[in-house]
């Protein structure tokens, strides 16, 4: 078996963290900003992955399971709250959702 | 096998660079699903095959596809396209990114700190993954099960279009 090292799989991870935070500070579309947050969660679970085999145990695959149904269960209600305020406000730019400002 | 996880490592960070720069939704999502691919071969050159398989099937194959749903429900078409080539313009983006940049590079600064050191990839199991969580991680896993329950319950209430449904009385008021 091939080695890799511990430090190229941390950095690809965090490469992909950080491209998904600047999807979230850059865009202005509500669906990208979801998508952008799924990659930061997967970069996550890479560096977890990355952990649990560097010790050869099984608890980081675990924990990818556990960000695995957190990402579902987050983007089924982000989703539903894309269609609701496309439905009511006819637009998906965040900066004209501010209902809540005052 | 490292030689597998240096190309699709390559193949992950320049699919995500497209993910984010694209106009279009719709061919976001489809460099998204090239970099999710990529992403589970690097699951497997870790010796991880269970996580690469949940991450073609859940992410690639759920999640996905419940983006793509939602942008042919919303119709976004070249209109969009255009709104977004309007809101990327490089005063936009460049500030966030040459600061997000700074923060890569000190985290890869910490990474390369300690010394390096190889480590020895040894598949993990299906089996010990299965052991690992029905033992000592049960509690989480109900837990999970609870927040996948309240995420249906949510998405099914935020996402239901309400129709004003007024008694015959109130009616004649309006």
């Amino acid at each position: 078996m091939s080695s890799i090292h511990a430090h190229t799989v941390l950095i690809v991870a965090s490469i992909l963290f950080v491209l998904g935070l600047v999807g979230v500070l850059t865009r202005k579309n509500v669906i990208f900003i979801l998508l952008s947050i799924e990659i930061m969660l997967n970069a996550a679970g890479l560096a977890f992955i990355a952990a649990g085999a560097k010790w050869q145990q099984p608890d980081g695959q675990v924990m990818f399971l556990f960000i695995l149904s957190m990402a579902a269960a987050e983007v089924s209600v982000g989703l539903a709250l894309v269609l609701q305020i496309h439905h009511q406000h006819k637009t998906l730019d965040v900066e004209q959702l501010k209902e809540l400002k005052d | 096998m490292s030689l597998l996880f240096y190309i699709s490592s390559i193949v992950a960070i320049l699919a995500t660079i497209m993910v984010i720069t694209r106009h279009q939704p719709i061919h976001a999502l489809l460099y998204l699903v090239v970099s999710f691919m990529a992403i589970s071969m690097i699951f497997l050159s870790l010796g991880a095959p269970f996580s690469a398989v949940l991450e073609v099937i859940v992410y690639a194959g759920a999640i996905i596809v419940l983006f793509i749903f939602v942008v042919m429900m919303l119709n976004l078409d070249k209109e969009t396209a255009l709104q977004e080539k309007k809101w990327l313009q490089p005063k936009v983006w460049i500030g966030p990114s040459i600061l997000a940049l700074v923060l890569l590079i000190e985290m890869i600064l910490l990474l390369l700190e300690p010394p390096s050191e190889k480590m020895l990839v040894t598949v993990v199991t299906p089996r010990q993954v299965a052991l690992s969580l029905y033992g000592e991680y049960i509690i989480a896993v109900e837990l999970g099960g609870f927040l996948l329950m309240t995420g249906i319950v949510g998405a099914a209430h935020i996402g239901k279009h309400t129709k004003r449904n007024l008694h015959r009385f109130l009616q004649n008021n309006h």
